[in-house]
């Protein structure tokens, strides 16, 4: 599945995105399920928010990382988020 | 509680807690996982208990959290319950028969928390169903399907299969697309407590089982990306056992009705564990001190063929439980293996519940309900 850059992307709202203190981690969690994070892919998906578009997500961690060039690596990422359920546009 | 772990072996925390409410239930399904001699544990954890539980189980990082029994909707209190185990970041799963909920409860349990439901159905005609769960429920159980959908949780189906029911898959299939279910479990029956009981009137043929998952296979790729199917697969017709529980000890806590702690929902049954309760020590002891817990940690306690494996770290030797109730020993490596010395069990169980299908005069299936179960306590 292919993320629309027209499109705002959501976190689901049958999956639950949350920080585990005892794992030290975000993970989500889904019926009898859990995914457990990195930092990276956690920082994406905090951006979901139902308003910003892949490209307000790259420049905002962008900007936050002080960094450039991010765009590939989180479509990338997005993707696999959007075939897994985890986000919605 | 002193010292069964010799700290050979680094300790996990749970990250899965089971709590199972409650043994009584208004259904009578013959493959229950509940212990054959349940009515004789009449007692049960108050609320209070049940929040320290849950309390401290989440404080060593337990996260995912499931509502079971029995029924758990028998429990007045369950709304309190999810409401605690909100407040302490679980999610939290109720695992139901649909039967004694209504749209109030469920409206009532969302406000309070739960995350999701799954509901049981037999099977995809409602006189299979009732025969089975040996009451009438299955329209009722359409109906809280759709109102948990309706009201905005995701919406898991759950259906166990066997012989009686193997041969509707593609009419359970169709049940679970029309009623708009997210996830849908095809839970082949696991052959411990009632089922083992039943086992040769379960057991359905490897040409049977082949059959309903090529069909159940072929509709995963029609509904990808709107229903996933989670397939739990029969392993008496498997070359390895499962992993089970994840490893012994390292993932799964389950609490008993009555408060006794548990490393596999069927452990209870296990000779000489000594199964701690709730009642008298903290989960924390009970995690990382009990001897029930400590058992089958690591790899010290395998005999051969599982000892020098190499696939010992992939499958922890399987199940216990399996291997105790097939073999007498459940120091055994899973007869399911193909490496074990006793694997020829399971083809005895495969032929024994052949015979028993052409046999003219079948013996009935053995219901769970209180009757029954006084007979093996």
């Amino acid at each position: 599945m292919t993320i629309n850059p027209q499109l705002p992307l959501s976190f689901s709202r049958t999956h639950r995105l949350q920080w585990e203190e005892a794992q030290q981690k975000f993970v989500i969690l889904y019926p009898e399920g859990m995914v457990e994070l990195n930092q990276s892919s956690a920082e994406i998906l905090k951006c979901c928010d139902g308003v910003r578009t892949l490209a307000d997500v790259v420049s905002a961690l962008e900007e936050k990382f002080a960094t450039t060039g991010l765009h590939h690596d989180i479509n990338a990422f997005l993707e696999v988020a959007l075939t897994n359920g985890w986000i919605q546009q | 509680m002193a010292g069964y772990n010799n700290n050979s072996v680094k300790i996990t925390p749970p990250r899965w807690l089971l709590a199972e409410l409650t043994y009584a239930c208004p259904l009578q399904c013959p493959y229950c996982s509940n212990p054959l001699d349940y009515a004789s544990y009449k007692t049960e954890l108050s609320t209070d208990d049940w929040k320290r539980v849950l309390s401290q189980a989440r404080q060593m990082g337990a996260v995912q959290l499931g509502f079971s029994g029995g029924e758990p909707l028998t429990r007045q209190d369950l709304p309190d319950l999810v409401k605690h185990a909100r407040e302490l970041g679980y999610y939290s799963n109720l695992i139901t028969s649909g039967y004694g909920m209504t749209e109030e409860k469920i409206v009532q349990l969302k406000e309070a928390g739960l995350d999701h439901i799954q509901v049981s159905i037999q099977a995809s005609s409602q006189e299979l169903n009732d025969h089975i769960a040996g009451t009438a429920s299955f329209a009722h159980k359409q109906e809280v399907a759709r109102l948990v959908k309706k009201h905005g949780y995701p919406m898991v189906l759950c259906v166990v299969l066997h012989r009686e029911n193997i041969h509707q898959m593609p009419e359970i299939l169709a049940m679970a697309k029309e009623l708009g279910a997210d996830y849908l479990e095809l839970a082949n029956t696991q052959y411990y407590g009632w089922a083992h009981l039943n086992r040769d009137l379960l057991l359905p043929t490897k040409a049977q089982f082949e059959q309903a998952e090529a069909i159940a296979q072929a509709f995963k790729e029609t509904v990808a990306g709107t229903m996933k199917i989670y397939y739990v697969v029969p392993d008496f017709y498997e070359d390895r056992p499962k992993a089970c529980m994840n490893g012994w000890g390292t993932t799964f806590l389950t609490i008993a009705p009555d408060g006794v702690a548990l490393p596999c929902h069927s452990a209870r049954q296990l000779p000489g564990l000594d199964c701690p309760n709730v009642n008298d020590f903290s989960v924390q002891e009970i995690w990382h001190e009990s001897k029930a817990f400590n058992f089958f940690r690591g790899d010290d306690w395998m005999q051969e063929p599982c000892r020098s494996c190499d696939e010992k770290a992939k499958d922890f030797g399987g199940c216990h439980c399996q291997a105790y109730l097939l073999t007498g020993d459940m120091y055994a490596a899973d007869p399911v293996c193909s490496k074990s010395p006793q694997h020829g069990v399971i083809q005895e169980a495969i032929d024994a519940a052949q015979t028993a299908t052409v046999a003219a005069e079948e013996k009935p299936l053995v219901f769970r309900n209180s009757k029954n179960s006084k007979l093996f306590v």
